[in-house]
Order: C-alpha cells, then sequence, then structure tokens
C-alpha cells in the first residue's frame, strides 16, 4: 500500500470507528464508566476527553511495543500484561505531567485518569488493533476514531439522562435499567450509520 | 459484605454471590466484555465459563497471597495475577478450540478489565481465607452466568429461531425472526428488561 492509500484507509477506519462501529455501541466496551458518569454533561465531557486522549496514544505505544518487541520475540501471548502495563505507566506518567504542569486542567481531568486504567475500552481498542492486523498510520486513525465515537456516546447520553430526571419511571427500570433502554435507541440510531463511506 | 466482622458463613457468600448482590443487576458490573458475544448460547457458555474458572482462580491467589502483597501495589498485582489466568484461558481455546477462539476474538483478552474479576478480589478476597474467597469468586461468576445465559437465550431464539444451532420447532415456521435481537441494540433491550424484572421480583432492596 502506498502513503496515500493508507492515509484514505486510516480515515475510513477512523469514520466508521466513530459511527457505524462505536466502541461503546456495537461492542458494550466502557460500560462501567458508561452508566455510572453519564449522570451529567461536564463530567462525561471531562472523562470522554481523556478517553480520547489515552485512547489515541496507547494504541500507537501498543502497536509499536506488539510488532517492535513482541513479534520478532514469538511472545504474543503475552500482550495482555505488556499492553495493561504501558496503559498503566502511561496513564500514571500523563497524571504526573498534567499535575506538574497545568493544575487547573488537572483538578477537571485527574480524577478521570485512574479510572481509565480500567476501562475496558482502551485495552479492547488495542486488542481490536492487533486482531485487525492493523498498520501504523491506520492505528492511529482507529485509535483516534474510536475514542471519539467514546465520546460522543457518553455525551449524548449525558445530555438526555439529565432531562430524565424530569421522567416518571417504573420502579425497577430507574438508574441502569433506563440508561441501557436510552443506548439500546442510540445504537439503533448509530446503524443508522452504515454504508455512508466504504 | 462485612469483611471486618469475621468470614460471612458459606450459605450467606453463595447467596450473595447469585442473587442479594448478584453482580449485574445489583453492582452494574463487568457487562462490558460479556455482552458482545451474547448473540450466540454457545459463544456465552464459553466465556461465562472463563470468566467464571478466572473469578474463581484469581480469587484465590489473591486471597493466598494478602498477606505478602503490600497494600499500595495491591491493584497492580491482581491484574497480573488476573491476567495470568486469562493468558492460559485463551491459550487453551487457542490450542484446543482454535474456531472458538477466532469468534470470541478480542473478549477472552479483555476479561482481564472485567470488573467483577476486579472487584471481587478487591472487595472480598483481599480481606478473607482462601476457601471462601474461591467460593465467593465461583459463585459471583455464576451469578453473573446465568443472567448472560438468559440474555443470549432469548437473543438466539427470537433472533434466529435456534438455540445452540437447533431449530426449535414453533418458531422456525411461525415466528418471524427479530433481526434487531441479534444485533448489538438488541443486548441493550434484553439486558434493560432483565434487570428490570429481576428488581422488581425484590423493589425492597433497590438500592445499586
Amino acid at each position: 500500500m502506498s502513503l496515500n492509500q493508507e492515509m484514505w484507509a486510516a480515515l475510513v477506519v477512523c469514520f466508521s470507528a466513530v459511527f457505524t462501529q462505536n466502541i461503546l455501541l456495537t461492542t458494550f466496551l466502557g460500560m462501567c464508566p458508561f452508566t455510572s458518569v453519564s449522570r451529567e454533561v461536564k463530567t462525561s465531557m471531562g472523562l470522554g476527553a481523556a478517553v480520547v486522549f489515552v485512547m489515541t496514544c496507547t494504541t500507537i505505544l501498543n502497536w509499536m511495543a506488539y510488532h517492535w518487541i513482541l513479534v520478532p520475540l514469538g511472545l504474543e501471548f503475552y500482550r495482555f500484561i505488556l499492553f495493561i502495563i504501558i496503559i498503566a505507566a502511561f496513564v500514571q506518567f500523563v497524571e504526573m505531567l498534567i499535575d506538574r504542569y497545568s493544575p487547573k486542567l488537572y483538578q477537571n481531568l485527574g480524577i478521570f485518569l485512574p479510572l481509565i486504567t480500567v476501562n475496558c475500552a482502551i485495552l479492547g481498542a488495542s486488542l481490536f488493533m492487533v486482531i485487525r492486523d492493523y498498520t501504523l498510520i491506520v492505528t492511529v486513525g482507529w485509535g483516534f476514531g474510536a475514542g471519539l465515537g467514546w465520546f460522543l456516546a457518553i455525551l449524548a447520553m449525558a445530555g438526555i439522562r439529565q432531562k430524565l430526571n424530569a421522567a416518571r419511571i417504573p420502579a425497577g427500570l430507574q438508574g441502569p435499567g433506563i440508561t441501557l433502554i436510552i443506548a439500546g435507541l442510540m445504537a439503533l440510531a448509530f446503524i443508522g450509520f452504515t454504508g455512508v463511506l466504504g | 459484605m462485612s469483611p471486618q466482622g469475621g468470614t460471612p458463613t458459606t450459605r450467606k457468600i453463595v447467596l450473595d454471590g447469585l442473587w442479594h448482590n448478584n453482580p449485574i443487576f445489583r453492582q452494574i458490573l463487568g457487562i462490558c466484555s460479556t455482552l458482545a458475544v451474547t448473540n450466540l448460547v454457545l459463544n456465552t457458555v464459553v466465556m461465562c465459563t472463563s470468566l467464571t474458572l478466572v473469578t474463581a482462580l484469581s480469587c484465590l491467589t489473591v486471597s493466598l497471597l494478602r498477606h505478602w502483597t503490600p497494600r499500595n501495589i495491591r491493584m497492580m498485582v491482581q491484574t497480573l495475577i488476573i491476567a495470568f489466568y486469562v493468558i492460559i484461558v485463551d491459550l487453551i481455546l487457542k490450542a484446543y478450540w482454535p474456531q472458538m477462539s477466532r469468534n470470541l476474538g478480542p473478549f477472552v483478552g479483555l476479561i482481564i478489565t472485567n470488573c467483577i474479576v476486579m472487584g471481587r478480589c478487591e472487595a472480598f478476597a483481599g480481606s478473607n481465607k482462601p476457601i471462601p474467597s474461591l467460593i465467593d469468586g465461583f459463585f459471583n461468576g455464576l451469578g453473573y452466568s446465568f443472567i448472560l445465559l438468559g440474555i443470549a437465550l432469548s437473543r438466539e431464539l427470537l433472533g434466529m429461531g435456534t438455540v445452540l444451532g437447533f431449530k426449535i420447532p414453533w418458531f422456525t415456521e411461525h415466528w418471524d425472526k427479530w433481526v434487531i435481537m441479534v444485533m448489538p441494540p438488541g443486548a441493550f433491550f434484553t439486558l434493560a428488561v432483565m434487570i428490570w424484572i429481576c428488581r422488581s421480583i425484590k423493589p425492597k432492596e433497590q438500592k445499586a
């Protein structure tokens, strides 16, 4: 593949990761923070932004670690451990960096960073990247797109849930139940994007 | 759920895991990595078995090592223990059932970040004796599995008219297949309905 084709492929992957193959709405990754943090628009903005950033960077780092270290050594099955360590180390590093240089950003974003280490979507994005054999450039598109898709989904959910406060919901369905039904409706809407590009 | 008040009885652990404190509809934990494979019953069975085994064994190991694990790095130690068992499960599947391993894709690896495993290790195994921890992990896994199996059963039956790949008589002839059930939104709706039913049965303890 020439560079040009690869850029195009990255763009297509990015688009489909945001819309048609949204990591949250089609593979259910990152559900735990999705149901618990999506009560307010402001907090979900913070978490979403952190996810976009961490996901983009860690998929790239993990791609390098996998293809340049594990594959030559024939140790592919160690990828679970390696990916987790890389993600945890990266999150820790970013946390210290933000704390040191931008206390204001730290106040807004800092509390979400430790949460992200155990977010299945982050590890999931890296594992999908390995299974689908993406090249480095496509991986950049994929990591960013998947993060952005997650961001969009949690933001939309938070917006809808704020309106829900005024709604009358059956007792057994309150909280997580109604969140899941809304997520299902959102997933339906996102499926509508199928076939738009590529 | 009271680590300070001595080790709870086995009966309490079992009931808590299966119903009173069920991971899915009480704690809303760990639906992430498994919901995606609930469109087929067979995939779900394999996935749930793996998850139950990993949870039980990790709880046992965490509990055995609890006196030697420094408090401040315990999360990392727990993650490594869980990852160790997940790698074993992954390798076994790859070696003896490659087709299933391909079907499940990345989801076996994602058991590592499944909040249930970590949650049980942290909440129970870290402060209790090995055998109760093993039982706790196992029954939490089971409590989790039976909800997911319920979801998988209804999704496969309503969406494709089959169960475990076998055709169910009435459903193949007189049933308009609900394609939506096999697609991702179906999982959301089915899970919501399951939670609704389970929570309505005992509305008194309705505090998540």
